[in-house]
């Protein structure tokens, strides 16, 4: 196995849009290559984490080698390696293609190219991936094959009159996918004689054997009892295990060597020793270079973490420990909060993975947790020279020493139907948006390119492209860089106490409209009290909007006799129950969810 | 009837030590009951338990299920506190209420009962209904007052989920709001005070000497006022030295029960399956209803029973609770007792909440 002859393995990658059936077609070439019995099939093997299923995306890259009999006569290795299908993981998306050396890219006959579609299939191309289209979902009424093969051509530019017509979910056309993958996607190249030089695409932190490092050899081979350095971090180790990726399971092997996509294992028990991208080369016959296009992952928005009962707070340490184990990405410091009390400062790859990571906690650890509203790192220039980068709006400098801020920009492209193009591009304005240009992919479907500030599009964008698109619109995006613009915190006052969990950073611009929605959130989530409770939204001590909570006037049992007891006194337990998940800030009670519902202030009507 | 008589017989053996103060016929309409089926179960009680000399017995009573001949053989059977649930004077909210009987059928039935004999009448009143303004409400009760029964219990509608009310809410008058919900229950209490009636609950009013016996044992629980009470029939509730339990409510299950007990084998015991929700009150519970039934009280609760009940001071176990809704105005301390505040009746249940322990107190 180990000496396998390089012009029978393909290594490659599918790309789509999201729901256009990536993951289902690899579950068919799996089941047809005959890797497992139908029985072992879960229904979707790729997606392995429960969570993943549920929201139908697939958060890990994971990889499966498979063994295809061709029609030549000859038996092939494939290496699928599944990339992550959401803008979030873009540089995890970027590594694992360059692990590949080629594409399927999958397009719904139904619906067509989306935005997710071109930005996966550019980057693919920029990969110097041979890229060839597969149409699915042909069994849909609506399915328009030959209208969509001319998409293919018009928009990506690539040949697509022989796409394979396939249904992934009937399992019609796979072996013409299978029969394509041998054709049509090149056989790896490297030497086994050169120096080692593998790319690590994905790692996994298991507690037996440490961080299972996923890698592509490009050229060398590695062994056990290799030594072996990563060339970004530096860490060195010697390698205890090889071998490749089953379905849903570690198969140890002799050797990997160049072209085989495979993993290793070497006692490493960081995550952040084998970052993503990073080059393994042997440490006593080093490659000269690196491999390029290796990034260090950066946070870009952060949020605060707070377990809901605060005795809870070792266990949320505990697992936040845990995941980062699995996750370099995800990031965390200890921070404190006058209303929230301890907890941590989190930094994720964008809103997507925040919620992930929120719900894996919830689900997996079984922890309550409190939210702060997520905002981005903004660099604040002080007027001393100094630069700051700041990811808790409660950490801002006092006005008076800063000179100026930036904030992170993003460029966008929004593919649209064009009917809804008024829509958007409003949408795109009211989150000060700078238009760049617009372009026809159709006639009734343009790409609009935009310059959006990430504060503008982490909170509900999404929801808001979606519901004034009807669902149609789809929406890629990449960090562009920093610029200066005119930002100021908005402080949330609740009877007339600061609530710093509820302090945001927003442009001057804005400050008004999403301190008025913000108090009249408040004023919906925050319960009656006994007294009136005035909310306030301030900039710099002044106020700028004010809801009132009033009081309650009547709240009061009129009958209670002997039968009734037992029922009353339930519900007096239940009315205390309610207090006890409730956050004190002065004599005043707020709901958990308060602090998170604040999040989602869209008001497309 | 026949199972009924049963379960009183058979239940009979437990209370040998002790003496019936009152019974109370309520739940439903009992009053659409034969006059001499309600004799037959009072003969009953009476042929197994020791009845005080001045026991205190109660029929609940919707106005229009007693002819005179009827309410005179209540009377000779031994009822002698009736307790009518008008809840207004005024057809129209009555019909809204869902009520069948009207101002006038409530008339006749109060004079028929007051040639019956009876001397201690409660009327049943409810603010707070769809439609009701400031007016009729006073109107209801000036005309009520005016009628001197013995006893108004006056309750706030509260909606509950589930009901119809509830559900249809919008096909409904509008209900008064809660600023004008506590302006009634404001008025309701200055109204009575000035007609002789003394609120000695929050929503029950008496002329002197007239608080309703009954009901006032389920609000009291130190040791000075030992409270037992034993419910027969269908869904009747019960509390006994330190078990709570309710009967069963399903009537195939009941019948079923006492069918099985014989006259002749009176020691073959029918099964427990009847009693539901069998719960057994700890030093914490009793400690918790002592404070959120007695502050139902207006004379509140004594500090000095609650320490030679519990053998702990109220402020050991309360203090912080105590002192802050003193603060707030909701409770009041007036020598030994502590009571709800007007401003706190209107929002007991956020403070009577608050003494509910937990667990890792007591």
């Amino acid at each position: 196995m180990s000496n396998m002859d390089q012009s029978k393995i393909r290594n490659f990658c599918i790309v789509a849009h999201i729901d256009h059936g990536k993951s289902t077609l690899a579950d068919r070439i799996i089941e047809k290559t005959g890797l497992l019995t139908s029985r072992e099939m879960q229904d979707q093997i790729l997606d392995n984490m429960e969570l993943e299923r549920e929201r139908g995306i697939t958060i890990k890259a994971q990889t499966v080698r498979t063994v295809y009999k061709a029609k030549d006569g000859n038996e092939y290795i494939f290496n699928l390696i599944d990339t992550p299908g959401h803008v979030d993981f873009n540089y995890e998306v970027s590594r694992a293609l360059a692990a590949c050396d080629g594409a399927i890219l999958v397009v719904d006959a139904a619906q067509g190219i989306e935005a997710q579609t071109l930005a996966n299939v550019y980057l693919a191309l920029d990969h110097d991936l041979d890229v060839f289209p597969v149409i699915n979902k042909i069994d849909l009424p609506s399915a328009r094959p030959d209208w969509v093969k001319n998409e293919i051509e018009d928009v990506i530019g690539i040949e697509a009159q022989d796409a394979p017509l396939i249904s992934a979910k009937n399992g019609v056309g796979i072996e013409e996918v299978l029969e394509a993958i041998v054709h049509k996607i090149p056989a790896p190249r490297g030497s086994v004689d050169n120096p080692l030089q593998a790319l690590i695409f994905d790692s996994v932190y298991d507690s037996y054997k440490g961080v299972i490092v996923f890698c592509r050899i490009m050229e060398g081979k590695v062994s056990k009892g290799t030594r072996i350095r990563m060339m970004a971090t530096g860490a060195a180790a010697d390698v205890v295990e090889v071998g490749y990726f089953g379905a849903g399971q570690f198969i140890p092997c002799d050797e990997l060597s160049a072209g085989m996509v495979g993993y290793l294992t070497a006692s490493i028990k960081n995550v952040k020793d084998t970052a993503v991208g990073d080059t393994v080369t042997d440490a006593e016959n080093p490659c000269a270079e690196p491999l390029p296009g290796y990034k260090k992952v950066l946070s870009m928005v952060y949020c605060g973490l707070y377990p809901a009962d605060g005795a809870k707070y070792p266990d949320l340490r505990d697992a936040l420990e845990k995941l980062q184990l699995n996750d370099a990405s995800l990031f965390y410091e200890p921070e404190t909060s006058v209303a929230l009390g301890f907890g941590f400062r989190c930094g994720f790859l964008g809103l997507l993975h925040l919620e992930i990571i929120q719900e894996r906690l919830e689900r997996e650890y079984n922890l309550d947790l409190v939210t702060t509203a997520p905002g981005v790192v903004y660099k604040v220039y002080k007027t001393n020279g100094e630069m700051i980068e700041l990811t808790n709006p409660s950490n801002l400098p006092d006005p008076s020493e800063i000179d100026y801020m930036e904030e992170p920009i993003v460029s966008a492209e929004i593919m649209v139907t064009t009917e809804f193009i008024g829509s958007i591009m409003e949408l795109c304005q009211e989150r000060r948006g700078r238009y760049l240009g617009m372009e026809y992919v159709e006639e009734t479907r343009a790409v609009l390119r935009y310059e959006l500030p990430l504060n503008e599009i982490i909170y509900d964008f999404f929801d808001a492209l979606k519901s004034r698109s009807r669902g149609y619109a789809s929406f890629d995006y990449d960090i562009k860089g920093y610029e200066q613009s005119e930002l100021v915190k908005l402080d949330i006052l609740i009877n007339k106490e600061e609530v710093d969990a509820l302090s945001f950073i927003v442009h001057k611009q804005s400050a008004y409209d999403r301190g008025r929605k913000m108090c009249e959130k408040l004023k919906d989530e925050i319960p009656r009290h006994l007294f009136e409770i005035p909310i306030q939204a301030a900039v710099g001590g002044k106020v700028i909007a004010r809801e009132t909570v009033k009081a309650m006037r009547k709240d009061v049992l009129a009958k209670c006799y002997g039968g009734d007891i037992t029922r009353k006194k339930k519900l007096l337990e239940k009315q205390k129950e309610g207090k006890k998940r409730m956050r004190q800030i002065g004599n005043v009670e707020i709901p958990q969810k308060a602090f998170m519902s604040v999040l989602k202030l869209d008001d497309s009507k | 009837m026949d199972a009924l008589r049963r379960e009183i017989q058979y239940e009979s053996v437990r209370y040998v030590d002790y003496s019936v103060k009152s019974v109370f016929f309520g739940g439903g309409t009992p009053s659409i009951l034969e006059a001499s089926d309600i004799a037959c179960v009072l003969d009953c009680l009476r042929q197994h338990y020791i009845f005080d000399k001045d026991v205190e017995i109660t029929l609940e009573m919707n106005p229009g299920t007693a002819d005179k001949d009827k309410l005179v053989r209540l009377k000779k059977a031994g009822i002698n506190r009736l307790s009518i649930g008008l809840q207004s004077t005024d057809n129209i909210e009555l019909k809204l209420l869902g009520r069948i009987h009207t101002y006038e059928d409530f008339l006749q039935t109060y004079y028929l009962a007051r040639d019956a004999g009876f001397a201690n009448i409660n009327i049943d009143l409810m603010s707070a209904l769809p439609g009701q303004t400031m007016e009729s409400w006073l109107g209801t009760l000036e005309r009520v007052t005016a009628l001197c029964p013995e006893h108004i219990s006056a309750y706030s509608l509260i909606i509950e989920e589930g009901t119809r009310l509830c559900d249809r809410l919008e096909e409904y008058p509008p209900v008064p709001d809660e600023d004008a919900d506590r302006m009634m229950y404001q008025m309701t209490k200055q109204v009575l005070a000035g007609k002789g009636y003394q609120r000695y609950e929050i929503s029950n009013y008496a002329k002197k000497g007239y608080a309703c016996r009954h009901n006032t044992i389920y609000w009291q629980r130190g040791i000075d006022h030992i409270v037992n009470y034993v419910g027969f029939g269908l869904g009747a509730s019960s509390l006994f030295r330190n078990v709570r339990w309710k009967n069963t409510g399903h009537m195939e299950e009941y019948l079923r029960v006492f069918a099985e007990y014989g006259q002749e084998g009176a020691e073959k015991m029918p099964h427990e399956s009847v009693k539901q929700d069998v719960e057994k009150l700890s030093k914490k519970d009793w400690m918790e209803e002592f404070m959120f039934l007695g502050l139902r009280l207006m004379q509140g609760v004594s500090k000095q029973e609650f320490a030679r009940s519990f053998g702990i001071g109220m402020d050991a176990v309360y203090g912080e609770t105590l002192h802050r809704w003193i603060e707030q105005g909701m409770l009041a301390e007036e020598g030994d007792a502590v009571r709800l505040t007007d401003a706190g009746i209107d929002v007991s249940n956020v403070v009577l909440a608050d003494f509910l322990l937990d667990d890792a107190i007591v």
